[in-house]
C-alpha cells in the first residue's frame, strides 16, 4: 500500500508544472494544455483522499472536475479559433486589444 | 513492492511528460506528450482502485479532449509558431514565482503531512464494486449536481458553436 502523502506530493509536482506552463508560455494552446495538467493534479489529490477517507465522494467530485475540463476545453478552443480568425495569432502577449 | 515500483514509474512518466508538454516548441508534440501524461494519471487512478475514473479518464481525456486539441492545432498555422519565441517576456519572474509556490506547498506538505500522519489505508470497496458505488453516489446523493453538470455541458456546447461560427448575422 502506498502512503497517501506520496500521491499528494505527485499532485503538487504536476500542479507546479502546470502553473509554470500557464505563466511562461506564449502559445494559448499550450496554456490550455497546462490548465488540463493542473486539473489532473487536482484529480490525483481528490482520488487519493477519497481512498484515504474510504468514501467515493472524492471520485464523484473528480468526475465533475473532468466534466468541467471538457466544457472548458470546448469553449476555450472555440475562443482560440475565433481569436486566430480575427487577430492571426495564438500568442497570449500579442493580444492587447484592451491596452492603449 | 511491485505496487510501489508501478507508482514510481507512473509518477516519473507523468512528471517528465508534463515537463515535455510545457517545453516543446511544436504544439502537436505537446499534445502527444499530454496524451502520455493523461495515460500515466489514469494508471495512478487504477493503482488506487478507482476503475470507473480510469475509464472516464481514458475515454474523455485521451479520446475526447486531446483529439479536440489536435484538431485546433491543425486549424491554427503552425509554421509561424515554430519560428517564434516559446516563452513570454515575464517567463523568468514567472518561473521563480511558480518554483516558490511549489517549494512552499512542498514544505508545508512535508511538515504537515508527517504531522497529520497519513498512512496507507486499505480501500473500502472491492474492485468490482467501485463503478457501482460511484454510480450510486452520482444518482442518489449528487442528483442535483449531475443535472447542473449536464446544463453546463449544454451551455458549453452552444458557446463553442457560437465562438467558432464565422459571422453572427
Amino acid at each position: 500500500m502506498i502512503p497517501t502523502d506520496y500521491y499528494i506530493f505527485l499532485g503538487t509536482g504536476l500542479f507546479a508544472i502546470g502553473v509554470i506552463g500557464v505563466l511562461t508560455r506564449r502559445n494559448v494552446l499550450i496554456i490550455l494544455m497546462s490548465i488540463e495538467l493542473i486539473l489532473n493534479a487536482v484529480n490525483i489529490n481528490l482520488v487519493a483522499l477519497s481512498q484515504y477517507f474510504k468514501s467515493v465522494d472524492g471520485q464523484v467530485f473528480a468526475i465533475f472536475v473532468i466534466t468541467d475540463a471538457a466544457a472548458e476545453a470546448a469553449v476555450g478552443l472555440g475562443l482560440i479559433i475565433a481569436l486566430f480568425r480575427n487577430k492571426e495569432t495564438v500568442n497570449a502577449d500579442e493580444i492587447d486589444l484592451l491596452k492603449w | 513492492m511491485i505496487e510501489f515500483v508501478t507508482f514510481i514509474v507512473l509518477s516519473v512518466l507523468a512528471l517528465v511528460s508534463a515537463v515535455f508538454v510545457i517545453t516543446r516548441r511544436n504544439a502537436v508534440h505537446s499534445a502527444i506528450w499530454l496524451v502520455i501524461t493523461l495515460f500515466a494519471v489514469g494508471g495512478i487512478f487504477l493503482l488506487q482502485h478507482a476503475e470507473f475514473l480510469f475509464a472516464v479518464q481514458i475515454i474523455l481525456y485521451v479520446g475526447g479532449i486531446t483529439v479536440l486539441f489536435l484538431f485546433v492545432v491543425m486549424l491554427v498555422d503552425i509554421d509561424v509558431a515554430l519560428k517564434q519565441a516559446r516563452f513570454a517576456r515575464q517567463s523568468q519572474l514567472a518561473l521563480v514565482t511558480a518554483v516558490l509556490l511549489a517549494g512552499t506547498l512542498g514544505y508545508a506538505l512535508y511538515n504537515h503531512g508527517h504531522g497529520l500522519n497519513l498512512p496507507a489505508r486499505p480501500m473500502v470497496t472491492a474492485p468490482a464494486q467501485n463503478t457501482q458505488a460511484v454510480g450510486m453516489a452520482l444518482y442518489q446523493n449528487y442528483m442535483l449536481p449531475v443535472e447542473i453538470a449536464s446544463l453546463l455541458l449544454l451551455v458549453a456546447m452552444v458557446g463553442a458553436v457560437i465562438m467558432a461560427k464565422r459571422k453572427l448575422e
